[in-house]
């Protein structure tokens, strides 16, 4: 059995006197592609946050490729916070990809993707260049390179964004809602460039509402309700039938939604 | 009006474009300091900073003058007065600087700093990269505002005995009783400059890639 890409130990994280997230427990296997669904408002963005550590969990202890991220529990069984730059070493293992794509609007799409290796990895300029090209040609934006965001149309950008986030190499990816904020007929693109990392065997996290993207690419689907982890498991089992009565009225409104839409 | 008195203006108006160049340079610089020590979230560098900006936009550029060029003598550190009118103008301009940075450091989007910090930067190369780049792009404007008010605000220097171009245009009068003349050249003089600092700048913001908030 090997090491789970990420393993998350009773995780709680409360914002003030609400609980977001409650006693998560959660094991990301390797290589493989894990959905995370559910209705608004019930933690998924917060659990991704917390795994990019953008979020700092009020307890519990995740573990990035068996190394502890942010926090560790010392001899006395009390949490530590880890020192700043190896925060950022464990953090370096992950990749994230944000729903309003986040590209940093000063900087072309090649300076998006340049950017991270330069500053952070200080590879020299051309070769950091040369690595960013390699990273869009992959998403298909090669004849974007000196783009600015806001020339950019939003699948295009989100694919910038997936590329700045591969430069890293990083060995899994983040992806919150990563079609949300794109028009429908934009969503394709970059479906299919997640597609694409997932045959390659990237380590996937990708919270979404793109149902049928989750129950054909996803091999761990996560039910995420009210803040807590109401079930998980392979996608032939989460989605037939009979399911999980959560589920199933969270897909008739979801259902619901789309058939609306047609109306 | 003679070529002569002419050109003394414009040698004046050199000093006064030197002097309010080197200024907003600096300025800028100690104002860049002032934002980080504002966005360090840590009360021992943020008290100080609060405290140097609401003095040097308190009190009066003139005050300030006049107390630098009394003051650095009796603690005993004698510099030309050029010197003293620079740091009084650097340190004027950079709370006003400073100030107008904030709304600009406010107004960065969190999502590109949090994409900063997925991707391992430290703090300081996310404020060296991302967030001043943006802060200063949103608050361009303002900036360019500041350079002309430090432009004309040079004026006061002269009470710390440095002849730039309004002193000059004073004496100028004094000695040849042209004032009509000479005070109208010397504004003239001052509007070209203020003219081709907005040209540039405005050309300057166009070339520049949109950074909506
Ligand atoms: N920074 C925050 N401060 C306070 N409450 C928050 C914060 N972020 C999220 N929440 C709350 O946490 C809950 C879960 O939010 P989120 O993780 O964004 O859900 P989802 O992504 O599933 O829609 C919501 O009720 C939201 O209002
Ligand atoms: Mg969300």
């Amino acid at each position: 059995m090997s090491l789970p890409a990420i393993a998350i130990h009773s995780l709680v994280k409360r914002f003030g006197e609400t609980t977001v997230l409650q006693d998560i427990d959660l094991e990301i296997p390797e290589g493989k592609v894990s959905c995370l669904i559910g209705p608004s408002g019930s933690g998924k963005s917060t659990l991704l946050r917390c795994l990019a550590f953008l979020e700092e969990p009020t307890s519990g202890m995740i573990t990035i490729k068996g190394e502890a991220l942010g926090f560790f529990e010392n001899a006395g069984g009390k949490r530590e916070r880890l020192p700043p730059a190896q925060i950022r070493t464990v953090r370096s293992k992950t990749g994230m990809v944000f729903q309003q794509f986040n590209l940093w609007p000063h900087m072309t799409a090649l300076g998006n993707v340049a950017e991270a290796l330069k500053t952070v990895r200080k590879v020299p300029k051309a070769e950091a260049e040369a690595r960013a090209m390699a990273q869009l040609k992959k998403v298909g934006l090669e004849n974007r390179a000196g783009h600015y965001p806001s020339q950019l149309s939003g699948g295009q950008q989100q694919r910038v964004a997936i590329a700045r986030a591969l430069a890293l190499e990083p060995k899994i990816m983040l992806f919150d809602e990563p079609t949300s904020a794109l028009d429908p007929e934009l969503t394709g693109e970059v479906l299919n460039v997640m597609r694409d990392l997932a045959a390659e065997g990237m380590t996937m996290v990708v919270v979404t509402h793109e149902i049928g993207f989750a129950a054909t690419v996803g091999q761990q689907i996560s039910f995420l309700d009210h803040g807590r982890l109401l079930f998980s498991g392979p996608p032939t089992e989460i989605f037939a039938k009979p399911r999980h009565p959560r589920l199933d009225q969270f897909l008739d409104t979801y259902l619901d939604r789309g058939a609306s839409m047609l109306a | 009006m003679t070529i002569k008195l002419f050109t003394l203006l414009m040698q004046a108006a050199l000093y006064t474009l030197g002097i309010s160049i080197v200024s907003i340079v600096i300025g800028f610089a100690i104002a860049i300091l002032l934002s980080a020590a504002m966005l360090s979230g840590k009360g021992i560098y943020i008290a100080p900073a609060r405290l140097f900006i609401s003095f040097f936009r308190g009190v009066p550029l003139l005050v300030q003058l006049l107390l630098i060029y009394t003051l650095l003598p009796v603690i005993g550190i004698n510099v030309p007065s050029i010197v003293a009118a620079i740091i009084g103008l650097s340190l004027c301009t950079a709370a006003y600087q400073a100030e107008n940075l904030r709304g600009g450091f406010d107004a960065v989007p969190k999502g590109l700093v949090e994409a900063a910090d997925v991707t391992g930067f430290n703090p300081r190369q996310t404020f060296f990269r991302i967030r001043v780049p943006i802060a200063l792009r949103l608050t361009f404007p303002a900036l360019v505002n500041e350079a002309i008010m430090i432009l004309k605000s040079s004026s006061l220097v002269s009470v710390v005995g440095i002849i730039e171009l309004t002193k000059m245009a004073q004496d100028l009068s004094s000695s040849t009783y042209l004032p009509i003349p000479i005070f109208a050249s010397a504004g003239a003089i001052y509007l070209v400059i203020n003219w081709a600092i907005a040209l540039v700048a405005g050309r300057v913001e166009r070339s520049l890639p949109k950074v909506t908030a």
